[in-house]
């Protein structure tokens, strides 16, 4: 069975374990250095992207994360996640794991009045159209050549795959739809 | 309706395991996200002052929460008093992330709290108890607190709110389906709500700890009793360094398993608000006991 592992800074972390365990992995929270060397993928998930990113400096993760996925290990931002992941951040310099090379914009669609459900076919990922929940969502406003685009929604890109590095806008995690961790595992 | 519904307690969702903190202004709201909060409750003054000046406490100046709403790229919250609809209506029309419809300030109506089910935005409230948690949730709440004792700086009141909320839970959930209505009774709850707790063991929607924290050690020991997060009101700013304890308790939500972790984290945080003992308040300044 794969070890996936959920980064358990700060988040929606329990939805990503249901999910993973739905779909036949082991998972686990990693909030540690050791816990790292255990897994053979990383979930990044939903939550506050300042937050996440202040406790993986706080307590020397971020530089351990980051080789790790220089070096291929599977990872997979949903929402802050995408944002964590990104090269190149919207109206800020500060960016961190600086691994995908895509522009994200945060908050994108505004506040939580704003926020929406979709349905949308993803590439590789679902032949159906699958479930969508924006919050607060970020999406890519830019995307460089060796990124592979998955899912565009209102005219935005929302789904994208670069090498090991999967990165969406929505949360898979809230919806009844296992097809997204289905295939994350599959990368494993 | 429903689809909204789930959406506001899908960003709750997305809180977990985080700080938000109360700021009365952009420098406070500046500090909170630097040091990691997830979102910040936009506030005239802390409850610790609201308590010593005493007066009418209600809806800040749209102004204010405006001016924080633009230097933060976290949730904005803000507190609207207790039945009082027209500052929800306000609050929303501001476009901020999340309502209080809180017991910190003073209530606007005695009987009725807000139909939150008729709005938009979402909201948080405050409970002592399972019942009033899904009352709350039966009028359209998408996010529940303990209320502990706001503004004193002593966690034995959140500590009793969520210990109650956790044996109602035991009770509902050990009941055979035929006692449910008569728990239904005598909780005041609405009996669909205590069907679901029945059958999942937990409350529908993320219950926060509020009221009365001070220092990482009270944030971890809510942690541990259960709570998926904390709010902490006057324990930052109304401590001697308000960046570091709040950075503080930011690591110690994250660490909360952790002692080794939590004797670093706790070190050398310089003096926590002084605090106030439960039993020194008279009766009728106790915020808790506002609404029902």
């Amino acid at each position: 069975m794969k070890k996936i592992g959920v980064l358990a800074m700060q988040g929606a972390v329990d939805e990503h374990l249901k999910k993973l365990k739905a779909v036949g992995a082991a998972g686990r929270k990693i909030r540690s250095e050791d816990e790292l060397d255990q897994i053979d993928g990383i979930i990044i998930p939903g939550g506050e992207s300042t937050a996440i990113g202040k406790l993986l400096e706080a307590f020397g993760l971020m530089e351990p994360l980051h080789k790790k996925i220089d070096a291929g290990m599977p990872v997979w931002g949903t929402c802050a996640g995408m944002i964590l992941l990104a090269k190149h951040i919207c109206d800020q310099k500060k960016t961190y794991l600086n691994a995908m090379d895509i522009l994200v914009r945060r908050n994108a669609y505004g506040g939580q009045l704003d926020s929406f459900t979709a349905m949308q076919r993803v590439k590789h990922v679902s032949a159906n159209e699958i479930p969508m929940v924006f919050i607060r969502a970020p999406y890519i406003d830019k995307a460089d050549k060796g990124v592979e685009i998955l899912a565009e929604t209102r005219g935005h890109i929302i789904a994208a795959k670069q090498k090991n590095m999967l990165a969406t806008s929505f949360h898979p995690e809230l919806t009844a739809d296992n097809s997204f961790h289905k295939y994350f595992v599959e990368l494993c | 309706m429903e689809s909204r519904y789930q959406l506001n307690k899908d960003l709750a969702q997305m809180l977990k395991g985080g700080v938000i903190m109360d700021v009365t202004n952009v420098e406070q709201a500046q500090t909170a996200e630097e040091a990691g909060a997830v979102a910040v409750m936009a506030l005239e003054r802390v409850p610790a002052d609201i308590r010593r000046e005493g007066g009418v406490a209600r809806m800040s100046d749209p102004k204010m929460i405006r001016e924080i709403k633009e230097i933060v790229s976290i949730p904005v919250m803000a507190k609207a008093r207790i039945g009082h609809f027209v500052e929800a209506q306000i609050l929303e029309a501001v476009g901020i992330d999340y309502i209080d419809e809180s017991e910190v300030l003073t209530p606007a109506d005695n009987t009725n709290h807000i139909d939150k089910a008729s709005f938009k935005i979402p909201f948080v409230c405050g409970a002592r108890n399972l019942g009033e948690a899904l009352r709350r949730i039966g009028e359209g709440a998408s996010m529940i607190r303990t209320k502990g004792e706001a503004g004193t700086g002593n966690v034995v009141e959140a500590v009793t709110h969520m210990r109650t909320m956790l044996n109602d839970i035991r009770r509902v959930k050990l009941a055979s389906p035929m006692e449910l209505m008569s728990i239904a009774k005598d909780f005041g709850a609405p009996i669909d709500l205590i069907k679901y707790v029945h059958d999942n063991g937990s409350l529908p929607v993320v219950n926060f700890a509020a009221g009365g924290i001070a220092t990482p050690a009270d944030a971890a020991l809510m942690m541990q009793l259960g709570v998926d997060g904390v709010f902490v009101g006057s324990g930052i700013f109304k401590s001697g360094n308000p960046m570091k304890r709040a950075r503080a308790i930011v690591e110690a939500v994250t660490y909360y398993n952790d002692p080794q972790r939590l004797a670093k984290i706790s070190e050398d945080l310089g003096p926590a608000m002084v605090g106030i003992n439960i039993e020194s308040i008279d009766e009728k300044e106790k915020f808790a006991d506002r609404g029902w």
